[in-house]
């Protein structure tokens, strides 16, 4: 297959980028974002999961939050490029909600294949949030280790770093079975399941460590063996999610920082005028749009051209974590002493975007893996 | 299908093909001699003549100045120098000599030019049979660039022109000059006017032109200065004081983003089969370096700096796609922008690397017979500031790109 000029970008993923945009703005403008998610600024408080349930009723209802279940399971099947235009925007607006683990989990229950799968797919598609839960307590993301353990039809062990664990219904497990890593399907509420809170420094999240005391499965999504090659086939659309949601959160970051370098006089001059202020939000805006332009290609690639994408992939991921950082660092440094408080917004999108950074491996380990397959392993 | 060839329309489609084989039956025979890394160091007669017979060859196929009216010696297409671009950077065809010309002087005698002046001096400079120079930057106008200094003063329908151009590429070997003169010492920028100056003709009457001696020990680059030289009012671009008006014509197209695509060969330089990218040629030089007796391509700090290199490599190209599609860009000037800082820094980065990945090698020059690739990436680190500094310097690009695309205050 061949690879679009234009990205695969058709008339109804543009359409939907645009309605995604104008839904965010009106229902969760920055000041709006901030009383919800930022009204207790104590460090010691306890874990928050503060959401709006009725806006995710809502674009459950708009089918967004099914948009990437195939057809066969009752969902639209958009393609990539479309899903990653919606979550582009939800970064724009930071917006907290089950959005990117449900699509995340979409991918790899659609790698699986199985009827079980698919089952959980269909409860996706009607407005089920979900989440997975594959990584260990030494932050192995690629689903190459796991802490939880399946026998007898029940899941022993804890899962760690899992992603909106609060607002989800339904957990993707990654566990082993004699050391062969399976994935299997538990319901939030199920007996002998203990979601704990995380306390994380990201306001816009919930995440949690699950432990798992003889919970029993509810499905086996993909058996003993068949986890890695699923997650492998799903990485790419993880990677290039949580890229997108960077790109969109980095241009509202960018936006907002120029703009008040418009404004802010000092020394008689809107400080926008100094090269000091004004070349780091240039070279922001040349980071934004290279890993902007590698987020499409890497969905583009997710669409038409399977076998380039996980390099696509890893190139999206690891220019927008370190484009984050980046962006992240000057918005709260050019505002200078506002950037500091707590009232000013610019620290949401900043503990955002430091969560997204490290989520599924930042730009180092994104690099290394992409070295090895460019350049071939270290040796070779 | 390939990726380029969809969505074109069939004219497109068929100029495509048409390129592809002409290109196919005509691969221009290996260069006599060693030709430099651009055409902007271009220093003998052989290595000049080779690339103008390359150029004039592509242009009799039809292959330069496919978007420019027929009139005027174009091909009198639309849409179609891309296409053309992409097949000789595809085969990887020499680079064309005639590069001011086509990237700068043409752009803006088509757009601010006389009827009479296009008609005489675009068919000649799209073929290369007459070699172009830009008249811009002075001892006391860098980044200043409208504080230009040398006069053109009014006589009767002519002009008298004094004063001295510095870092001017190809002058030695240019038929014409595309001139940056003050016409009013009243006003900064409103008293600039744009002309076109046949210098070859005047050498030795009113214009002397003298080479400088780049950081790489090569020529290339000249000082020219005038003294009473007499030019027809005819030369004249646009009216008088709207010089600044017509530079920014210039400067757009020379910062690859103006309106019309410059016509661009694969930059193929001798004994080189094949342009691959910065990146694939790192790697490969990783994996035969080696650092502190161990091999670069084995380090994970080379590792990780070839793989940023290669991530902003293709980001680039694929930001230049993107540009091309107007619903994924919110300004349409804002990647056309920055296209010359993006490639002019990525050139030295990577330089800059090559440099660290060979090691202890890296010390050898061109002159060395155990430097790898013959100095190749010393030279081209050396090389790669005047692409940092010319045609406005990275500074003055990105205060171009904070004033016109983010709306900050203007530095000047």
């Amino acid at each position: 297959m061949s690879m679009p000029r234009d990205f695969g970008f058709g008339d109804e993923a543009l359409m939907l980028r645009d309605a995604a945009r104008r839904f965010f703005q009106t229902n969760m403008p920055a000041d709006r974002l901030h009383r919800l998610v930022a009204a207790n600024p104590d460090p010691a408080r306890e874990p928050e999961c503060a959401w709006d349930r009725g806006l995710w009723q809502q674009m459950a209802e708009l089918g967004w939050t099914g948009l990437a279940v195939p057809e066969r399971a009752g969902g639209l099947g958009m393609p990539c490029v479309a899903v990653t235009a919606l979550a582009e925007e939800a970064g724009r607006a930071a917006f907290p909600s089950p959005l990117l683990p449900t699509l995340h989990a979409t991918y790899v229950l659609a790698a699986c294949g199985t009827q079980a799968a698919d089952a959980a797919l269909a409860e996706i598609a009607e407005g089920r949030a979900a989440t997975l839960a594959l990584t260990n307590a030494r932050g192995v993301w690629d689903g190459a280790a796991s802490d939880v353990i399946f026998s007898d039809g029940k899941l022993n062990g804890t899962a760690w770093y899992v992603q909106d664990a609060r607002k989800a219904e339904l957990f993707v497990v990654l566990a082993l079975e004699n050391g062969r890593a399976g994935l299997y399907l538990v319901r939030a509420g199920a007996a002998g399941m203990d979601v704990v809170a995380d306390a994380i420094v990201d306001l816009t999240r919930d995440q949690a460590h699950i432990r798992f005391d003889g919970v029993a499965v509810e499905s086996v999504l993909a058996p003993a063996g068949a986890a890695a090659a699923v997650i492998r086939a799903a990485e790419p659309a993880l990677l290039t999610l949580i890229a997108a949601d960077m790109c969109g959160a980095a241009e509202w970051q960018l936006q907002t920082t120029a703009e008040y370098a418009r404004v802010r006089q000092q020394f008689d001059r809107p400080i926008g005028f100094f090269q000091a202020v004004k070349h780091p939000l240039v070279e922001l805006m040349m980071q934004i749009d290279t890993a902007r332009s590698h987020v499409y290609n890497a969905a583009c690639a997710i669409d038409n051209e399977p076998a380039r994408a996980l390099r696509a992939a890893h190139m999206a991921k690891a220019c927008a974590s370190d484009m984050a950082a980046f962006g992240s660092s000057r918005s709260v440094q050019l505002h200078g002493g506002i950037g500091f408080t707590w009232e000013c917004f610019v620290h949401l999108y900043f503990k955002r975007q430091l969560h997204n950074q490290m989520l599924m491996g930042d730009g180092p380990y994104h690099r290394a893996r992409l070295a090895d397959l460019l350049m071939g392993p270290v040796g070779a | 299908m390939s990726e380029s060839a969809r969505r074109e329309s069939p004219e497109q489609a068929e100029f495509r093909a048409r390129c592809r084989r002409w290109l196919g039956a005509n691969v221009p025979p290996p260069a006599p001699v060693r030709l430099p890394q651009t055409a902007l160091e271009i220093m003998t007669r052989a290595q000049l003549d080779y690339l103008c017979a390359w150029q004039k060859a592509a242009y009799d196929a039809g292959l330069v100045g496919c978007d420019y009216p027929v009139e005027y010696g174009g091909g009198g297409r639309s849409d179609c120098q891309r296409i053309a671009n992409e097949e000789m950077q595809r085969i990887g065809t020499p680079y064309f000599p005639n590069v001011i010309g086509l990237g700068m002087a043409a752009p803006t005698i088509f757009h601010h030019g006389s009827e009479q002046l296009k008609r005489e001096l675009l068919p000649k400079l799209l073929s290369g049979e007459e070699i172009w120079c830009q008249g811009f930057s002075e001892p006391g106008a860098g980044s200043d660039l409208a504080s230009v200094q040398t006069f053109a003063e009014p006589r009767g329908d002519k002009w008298i022109i004094n004063g001295h151009k510095v870092w001017t590429s190809l002058a030695h070997f240019a038929s014409w000059m595309i001139l940056l003169a003050r016409t009013d010492k009243a006003g900064k920028h409103a008293g600039l006017s744009y002309f076109v100056v046949p210098i070859e003709a005047a050498l030795g009457k009113g214009v002397t032109v003298r080479p400088l001696i780049k950081i790489t020990g090569e020529t290339g680059f000249n000082e020219v200065l005038f003294e009473d030289l007499e030019i027809d009012d005819g030369m004249r671009l646009d009216e008088v004081g709207k010089g600044w008006t017509v530079a920014m014509t210039t400067l757009l197209h020379e910062r690859g983003a103006g309106p019309l695509v410059t016509p661009q060969s694969g930059g193929r330089r001798a004994g080189e089969s094949e342009d691959t990218g910065n990146a694939s040629r790192l790697i490969e030089l990783a994996r035969h370096s080696w650092r502190n007796g161990a091999r670069a391509a084995d380090d994970p700090v080379i590792r990780d700096r070839i793989m940023q290199l290669a991530i902003r490599e293709d980001g680039f190209a694929l930001n230049q796609k993107r540009a091309r599609v107007p619903a994924l860009a919110e300004d349409m000037m804002r990647i056309p922008l920055q296209w010359k800082l993006a490639i002019s820094e990525l050139s030295q980065d990577a330089a800059a690397l090559a440099l660290d990945i060979e090691g202890a090698a890296s010390s050898l020059y061109m002159a060395d017979p155990n430097a790898p690739q013959g100095g190749r990436w010393p030279l081209a680190y050396l090389n790669s500031f005047g692409m940092t500094i010319a045609a406005g310097t990275s500074e003055v690009q990105r205060n171009i790109l904070g004033e016109r695309v983010l709306g900050l205050a203007k530095t000047r």
